[in-house]
């Protein structure tokens, strides 16, 4: 990744999600723009918009006339019409606009419901603990790369019913996607031709052996009749593992961040174990993981800024969820917090089709986590890192367990 | 008392049915249905208004 771009010195008129003061702690920076702006703008990226208000973005993700979801990845690979063909986009559903959206979301929300993402738990318990034993006695492991990430990553595997020894080729793709987010357009076009062969010979694989898994669950759906395109198929299965892997992954080792800093957290979810579920809300709404992005559909007036077609929008729902407005104390994170009307899997038909496999692999990995290791701390504040992007949380986790 | 869900706002977040179970339950999409006729028993109503305030959609109402 370049570093050759300048630092920020005005988040309002120049913002950039992968300069590093955003990177590591955005929510001042938020903060501040929501009472300043509160809409700001960047010329980078080609041109772009960050609403830091919950009404602002709640507005923008409801509105599929004036905003189009055919990229949801803020780059400077900046599509055009053509490289977009509608309806079915790069990811559907997460890249469709309506009438298409609600067809192809109608065919992957059966498969990710929760009576059938609850019969998961035992499975994801069992990943939880292999991961932990791994560990052995080490007075020191990394809640970030020996931990967190293997959780949803081995779950999308088993899913998706893809070989296990190519896990370490599921996390590279992850981060092509959504961490280079500065690589050249060239390189992204270059990586994602890489990625669709794996894709074409995973598929093959799944035609001449079909077996119980979301692949074959793809191939064998249709609408009106007819099998999927092979567009499709692949950019749902893009989807899944892009969305499915770093997101989750993010919530868990944020979690782990915050309670290895706040022993008091730690020690109430180990003595209060029926408090993990609104804890889980917590962890969500305040470590929310991922900002989506839009273009703007058409030209026209938003909260005062002239917005050009084809400039793009960040939809910082983590930014919306410490909006003071809609929250008490927004800033304070409240492990018993009752109300938490959070948006961290997003608003409007765009909701998040994996929210409750990854509410619950955050809920059993925090579980599983504590239970085997009852105190911990921070090793070293200074080594943690974060990731750049849209898609933010701990990465290097080293943590002291005993 | 009565839980009544606007099914046209509910996107399926998933609060409901997780809060109170005894009260919502979800469809094969994951959209949030109210159990029953949406009566709630004196022993629910706490229940009914976390459900309702902790709803992102705002698609969850009490009919008093």
């Amino acid at each position: 990744m370049s570093h050759t771009k300048p630092l920020v010195e005005d988040f309002a008129t120049d913002f950039d999600h992968a300069d590093p003061q955003w990177v590591n702690n955005p929510y001042p920076i938020w903060e501040d723009l929501r009472t300043r702006c509160p809409v700001a703008h960047t010329d980078r990226y080609g041109g772009a918009w960050f609403p830091a208000t919950h009404e602002l973005v709640s507005r923008v993700a409801k509105d599929t006339e004036n905003f189009t979801s055919r990229s949801v990845v803020m780059s400077n690979l900046r599509p055009t019409d053509e490289d977009l063909p509608a309806p079915i986009g790069i990811a559907p559903p997460i890249t469709s606009d309506p009438p298409f959206h609600a067809i192809a979301r109608r065919l992957v929300l059966p498969a990710f419901s929760p009576g059938v993402v609850n019969a998961l738990e035992p499975q994801i318990r069992a990943l939880c603990n292999s991961l932990l034993d791994d560990m052995g006695d080490a007075a020191v492991v990394n809640g970030g790369t020996q931990f967190a990430q293997y959780i949803p990553v081995g779950v999308i595997q088993q899913m998706l019913g893809f070989p296990l020894e190519d896990i370490e080729m599921f996390l590279q793709i992850v981060i092509d996607v959504l961490d280079s987010i500065d690589s050249t357009a060239e390189d992204r076009q270059a990586t994602g031709d890489k990625n669709r062969a794996y894709f074409e010979k995973q598929i093959q694989d799944h035609i001449d052996n079909p077996r119980d898994d979301f692949t074959t669950y793809l191939l064998n759906a249709e609408i009106a009749g007819t099998k999927l395109e092979l567009d499709h198929v692949i950019g749902t299965i893009l989807l899944t593992l892009v969305a499915g892997i770093d997101t989750t992954w993010s919530a868990i080792s944020s979690s782990l961040w915050h309670l290895a800093q706040n022993p008091d957290d730690l020690a109430r979810l180990v003595n209060e174990p029926e408090l993990i579920d609104v804890a889980v809300e917590e962890f969500l709404r305040f470590y929310a993981p991922v900002t989506m992005a839009r273009l703007v559909a058409k030209d026209h007036d938003f909260n005062g800024c002239p917005m050009k077609k084809d400039d793009w929008v960040l939809l910082g729902f983590p930014a919306a969820n410490r909006d003071p407005e809609v929250f008490e104390d927004a800033d304070k994170f409240i492990i018993d917090r009752r109300e938490n009307r959070h948006v961290a899997f997003g608003l409007g038909i765009h909701r998040c089709a994996g929210s409750n496999l990854a509410r619950l692999e955050l809920k059993v990995a925090i579980q599983e986590f504590i239970k085997r290791y009852p105190t911990f701390t921070l090793e070293n504040p200074s080594e943690v890192t974060f990731s750049p992007g849209q898609v933010r949380g701990a990465r290097n986790l080293p943590i002291r367990v005993k | 008392m009565k839980v009544v869900i606007n099914a046209d706002a509910c996107t399926g977040q998933g609060r409901c049915f997780g809060i109170a179970p005894e009260l919502f339950d979800f469809d094969d999409l994951g959209n949030g249905v109210v159990k029953g006729d949406g009566t709630v028993t004196p022993e629910l109503v706490e229940k009914a208004r976390l459900a309702e305030a902790n709803c992102p959609e705002h698609a969850i109402s009490i009919e008093e």
